[in-house]
């Protein structure tokens, strides 16, 4: 496991090397532009300065800047009991020295991340409709997943990247948009009236450099991200020992119409699937931060034809369903050829609910979440009652006998 | 003097080197340990969770005497069990005994419909997860520490600080490499 997150380690030293020269390229070219001579070393500092500006405050606030923007909140054991246990059986199951936080999302969508720079400090998030469409081996195999990002420092590397991608698309931007207004020339203009043709020359490919280098940037930052997705489908395979519990949650996450409001172009690497997918136009496989899903659930399919859950297994099945020989798996962890035998489900009798039943069930989850109670009334009927609606009426009739309930009996949801 | 000084430099990196690969080996073999730890501590958990079970599923089952009464010996068996290959036999036969008792439950409906009997049996679910899933963290965790062992040049050091091999967890029946099946 250690050396597949070195080769990680290593293969994001080169994204990050190319991020940096880019940065530092784009500073000097635009700061040139401006003032010839000495306004190149201006605008590297200009924009190292945004950079660690930015790396500072996500590396501290990062994690809870994102569970805060994706309306996460953190849930006690009671909310889920079978959330957090099967939490706790990956954290067993792939050595994570911690527990990791556990949060729920009030969301219709089927969808979960992680984040934490640190696998002693991380958090995974799964929404409420995940938790109440899922069967356990379908949690277990998202979970899984999940907490393969934290282990492989996939929520890491997002972090610092997603970071240096920010200064630059920022740099651009701003740079772009003062000249398209015209105003920054203007001065330009009128300060360097005999600068000559060199300086414009300057300009123009201190412009063109600006255009290309967030979409350069973005593309790389997609592919990578695009590779620890199948990485993290591989690591969550050998930890379960159960491919077919990921795929058929993620067929289940196809075929979700729901979209999450919450999530943003920034956020979107960390999710387990794409939660952009509906938005406007129809993502081209360069611009993705997920790899298609059907291809994912084909590769994990495959993995049970076989006998292993291995890497290896996984490789070989992925080769097998893209048809290339590009390598998904960093050599180290390919060379483990030992036999990691898969096992059977921990279900065999599926547990099929209505969709009214599940409609309930995550209606449950959410008012959980949101520190509901629930009374039962003499008839029958479960009352939800909202929190702090105690102090202002300690009675509460029934809507459907009629029957006064006493506020203070209700107890806390449980799932 | 300067090639003194190459030498001493040398000589110092080497024995960092060995330092640093002597230090991983430790942290490997305590990561074994743990592990193993670990294994211990769901089996206790099982244990301790039994006897609820068993209280809040006698009034139902008061024709599965049998079923129940096997489960609370295995049990007892289990815990009072010395020695590993012992204690290995006898979680197995508590395994084999919670099974049987999964498969009878189907035959009660009621039972199923219990709230406090289902996050009991989400309880029991969780902690057979959790043996097969420690146990396989342990094998893991071997496999990394017998790895650097066997690899050069980690192999020398390890041969000089007596580092073994550790053994692999392996289970002789093969209805307990599986996960137990547990239906709701």
């Amino acid at each position: 496991m250690w050396e597949l997150i070195q080769s990680n380690r290593r293969k994001s030293i080169f994204l990050f090397t190319g991020m940096a020269v880019t940065l530092i390229l784009l500073g000097y070219l635009i700061g040139n532009s401006f003032y010839p001579g000495d306004g190149g070393f201006i605008g590297i500092i200009i924009a190292l300065v945004i950079w660690t500006v930015m790396s500072i405050v996500s590396v501290t606030a990062g994690s809870s800047l994102i569970l805060s923007i994706s309306k996460a909140r953190e849930v006690t054991p009671d909310v889920h009991r079978q959330l957090f246990n099967i939490v706790e059986e990956m954290k067993i199951a792939s050595n994570l020295p911690v527990m990791p936080k556990v949060y729920i999302i009030n969301s219709e969508a089927m969808n979960a991340f992680a984040t934490g720079m640190d696998p002693s400090k991380s958090a995974v998030a799964v929404t409420a409709g995940l938790l109440s469409k899922m069967k356990r081996d379908e949690l277990q195999g998202v979970i899984a997943h999940e907490i393969s990002h934290i282990l492989n420092r996939d929520t890491k590397f997002i972090t610092y990247a997603s970071v240096m991608l920010g200064s630059i698309v920022i740099i651009s931007e701003i740079f772009l948009r003062g000249m398209f207004r015209g105003t920054l020339t203007k001065r330009y203009g009128s300060k360097s009236k005999g600068g000559g043709q060199a300086q414009i020359i300057i300009l123009i490919i201190a412009i063109v450099f600006a255009i290309l280098a967030p979409i350069m940037a973005r593309l790389l930052y997609y592919a990578i991200s695009r590779k620890r997705e199948y990485l993290a489908d591989a690591s969550a395979a050998r930890i379960t020992r159960y491919p077919e519990g990921l795929a058929s949650a993620l067929e289940k996450i196809s075929e979700c119409t729901s979209e999450l409001q919450s999530a943003n172009k920034v956020t979107a690497a960390l999710f387990i699937a794409n939660p952009l997918k509906k938005k406007g136009m129809k993502l081209s496989d360069l611009s993705s931060t997920h790899p298609p899903i059907s291809e994912r659930i084909k590769i994990l399919r495959g993995m049970m034809h076989g006998h292993g859950a291995n890497y290896r297994d996984y490789q070989k099945s992925f080769s097998a369903v893209k048809n290339s020989a590009s390598k998904i798996i960093p050599p180290s962890g390919l060379s483990d050829s030992s036999l990691i035998p898969l096992r059977v489900s921990s279900e065999d009798l599926p547990s099929e609910l209505s969709s009214i039943e599940e409609k309930r069930n995550m209606g449950d989850i959410m008012m959980a979440v949101n520190n509901y109670s629930s009374l039962t009334c003499q008839c029958g009927l479960k009352l939800k009652i909202p929190p702090g609606f105690g102090t202002n009426k300690p009675q509460v009739t029934c809507p459907k006998c009629g029957a006064v309930n006493k506020v203070s009996i209700a107890k806390q949801i449980i799932i | 003097m300067v090639p003194v000084i190459v030498l001493v430099a040398l000589i110092v990196i080497f024995v960092f080197y060995i330092i640093s690969i002597y230090n991983s080996l430790v942290g490997l073999r305590n990561q074994v340990k743990n592990a193993w730890s670990q294994i211990d501590v769901q089996l206790k958990r099982r244990h301790d969770l039994i006897p609820n079970l068993i209280e809040a599923v006698k009034g139902y089952m008061a024709h599965e005497r049998g079923t129940l009464e096997n489960i609370t010996n295995a049990r007892s068996k289990a815990v009072s069990a010395q020695g590993v290959s012992e204690k290995a036999k006898a979680e197995a036969q508590l395994t084999e005994a919670i099974g049987k008792f999964n498969l009878v439950v189907e035959n009660y409906p009621d039972l199923k419909a219990n709230q406090n009997f289902l996050a009991l049996q989400e309880e029991l679910t969780s902690t057979e997860n959790k043996i097969s899933f420690s146990r396989q963290n342990y094998n893991d965790q071997v496999l990394f520490f017998n790895n650097k062992i066997q690899m050069f040049p980690s192999n020398i050091i390890a041969s000089m600080f007596g580092f073994k091999e550790e053994v692999f967890f392996q289970v002789e029946d093969t209805t307990e490499r599986a996960v137990p099946k547990v239906s709701f």
